[in-house]
């Protein structure tokens, strides 16, 4: 980037420093209250991971050690191979995006009524859409894999838990996002149906449905990308899909059956990462992003 | 409705008719979208081993069992029940404390090497498209890789204990958080980085007096989102062996102490949401609230 013209500029700049900083003394004017409060915040994010390094045992010696064997594992990985499993293997990644499908879709389902209760411009009494609210945070804040194993106790082990648990959480996450969504809909076109005589019904069917939609639609792709990830992990706690293998191989140590496996979730992440990037710039149009 | 007029017969015909071609063409799009969704919720339904009529039948032992786990605390003495209830409340505290630690340290070593990682893969700034190009798969490769599957992997290599959790949580860390600073960095006004550059200041120089005054806010503001998904997942990483609150929660569940399953997933989604509000808080004055999201 610096021509040797530039690293000229730069080398008298430096000669002349000192009148440089007679002239304009404000830009060289030391900030030092802005200065002690960075000191002070950046000691006390120092402080604390210091405090957490102590008592989580986090040390060098301990990463160094770990790091050769973990070392020696990535070679055992080498060369990644389903060594015959392949078929089950297929299976079990079909059961994850089964999953992972109509947990979103289930989940957006559900959220879709419930968010609108949940926005202000459609529900403006405060303590409805309070309850609704808080009821879609305790929702949320359950993970995953805590809602598989209460699941678990309900429809028994296997992909059907995972499905519901992806549902429950999701649930939660998406009925905040399209309740913000929709509070942030351009509202004109709700004033426009109720000028011309439309119920509430109707504002909300014509005048906030069609703005919204698209915006919806988009973040419904983007659940279902990251639902592959976590219905992935979800067989660790025995609710189907590619996670039950994954857990076994790696107790065993039959790491190229392990990183088969791990190429596999990264490719069909990558795969459909890709349709719902299309799909994407298709619904909410060129334009926007 | 308050007295419209009545259009005329013909009139309405005619324009029911336009308004029926003009929306007819989005219609049959909406439907060909419906049976397509519908076909592959089948498919998936199958995949999935989804059993309606079971979850029908057992759907009672969901409400059972959320009632098992909600507090035996009765109205004629409500202190000592809900002290009875939380008789472990010492030793969970300390537990979920470590999580909190773990999410924290995890945070800020995946924030520190997302932030390094991101003005490579930064296309604004990085020349070198082979660089740009490793810099990005890796931090696909961090992101993608669920944290739990590193979990198990390191527990085998490290052993058991909180700082299995902290590695794991830092690596997916660096890759959420690698891509998000790497898109904000691209969408940076580019008029000081090239004044800076005209002005003769090294690569180093550029990014800290023209890039990182433009995008420290918001990469704090996506830091704090992080911890807070951090937390949530920390809570879960005691599953595979990783410390923290989620080995002893695991334990209660296998255990069917349901008043103590109650009790730390009521401290868990209490600490959750307190941390939700607060990160929300302190993001909001960071970036201003037109821009929060």
């Amino acid at each position: 980037m610096s021509g040797a013209r530039s690293g000229a500029l730069r080398a008298t700049a430096r000669a002349d420093l000192a009148r440089l900083r007679a002239r304009y003394p404000e830009q060289f004017r030391a900030d030092r209250a802005a200065r002690a409060r960075l000191i002070v915040g950046l000691g006390a994010v120092a402080g604390l991971a210091a405090l957490a390094c102590w008592r989580l045992d986090v040390s060098l010696p301990r990463i160094l050690h770990g790091m050769g064997r973990l070392g020696t594992f990535a070679m055992l990985m080498l060369p990644p191979s389903p060594e015959g499993h392949l078929r089950i293997f297929l299976h079990a990644l079909g059961e994850t995006l089964g999953i992972a499908f109509l947990g979103t879709l289930t989940a957006a389902i559900l959220a879709f009524p419930v968010a609108f209760l949940a926005a202000r411009n459609v529900v403006p009494n405060p303590f409805a859409r309070f309850a609704f609210r808080r009821g879609l945070d305790v929702l949320r804040s359950v993970d995953v894999l805590i809602w598989a194993l209460i699941w678990i106790n309900v429809v028994g082990l296997g992909p059907f838990a995972g499905l519901l648990a992806i549902a429950c959480s999701d649930v939660g996450a998406l009925g905040k996002l399209f309740s913000e969504a929709i509070e942030t809909c351009d509202r004109r076109a709700g004033e426009g149906v109720v000028a011309s005589g439309g119920s509430t019904l109707h504002r909300i069917r014509f005048g906030l449905i069609p703005g919204v939609l698209p915006v919806l639609a988009s973040q419904v792709l983007y659940f279902f990308e990251s639902n592959t990830r976590s219905a992935t992990i979800i067989g660790i706690v025995g609710a189907g899909g590619i996670g039950q293998y994954l857990t076994e191989l790696i107790r065993v140590l039959e790491l190229k059956q392990v990183a088969f496996l791990v190429l596999m979730i990264l490719v069909t992440v990558a795969a459909i990462d890709w349709v719902s990037t299309r799909l994407r710039r298709v619904i909410i149009g060129p334009a926007a992003r | 409705m308050r007295g419209l007029t009545k259009l005329a017969p013909e009139r309405e015909a005619a324009l029911s008719g336009h308004y029926a071609a003009a929306t007819g063409a989005a219609r049959r799009r909406t439907l060909l979208g419906f049976a397509v969704v519908a076909t592959l919720a089948i498919l998936a339904g199958y995949a999935a081993e989804v059993r309606p009529l079971v979850l029908a039948e057992n759907i009672g032992q969901f409400t059972a069992y959320i009632r098992q786990i909600l507090p035996p605390v009765g109205l004629d003495h409500p202190v000592a029940d809900l002290r009875a209830w939380y008789w472990g409340l010492p030793s969970w505290l300390a537990l979920l404390g470590e999580t909190l630690l773990m999410a924290y340290l995890g945070t800020l070593l995946g924030a520190l090497a997302g932030f390094a990682l991101s003005f490579v893969a930064a296309a604004n700034l990085v020349r070198s498209r082979l660089l740009r190009i490793l810099a990005k798969r890796f931090l696909e490769i961090c992101r993608t890789v669920p944290e739990v599957v590193f979990a198990l992997l390191f527990v085998i290599a490290f052993g058991l204990g909180p700082m299995v959790g902290v590695l794991a949580v830092a690596i997916h860390t660096t890759g959420a958080l690698g891509k998000l600073f790497s898109e904000v960095v691209e969408n940076i006004d580019m008029r000081p980085v090239e004044g800076l550059s005209a002005s003769g200041a090294s690569w180093v120089e550029t990014v800290r007096f023209a890039v990182l005054p433009q995008v420290l806010s918001n990469f704090a503001s996506y830091g704090l989102l992080r911890f807070e998904i951090n937390v949530r997942g920390a809570a879960v990483l005691g599953f595979v062996g990783a410390g923290g609150i989620g080995q002893e929660f695991l334990a209660a569940i296998r255990n069917f102490y349901y008043a103590d399953v109650g009790a730390i997933l009521g401290l868990i989604i209490l600490t959750v949401v307190c941390i939700d509000l607060a990160t929300e808080r302190v993001r909001h004055r960071l970036i201003g609230p037109e821009q929060a999201r």
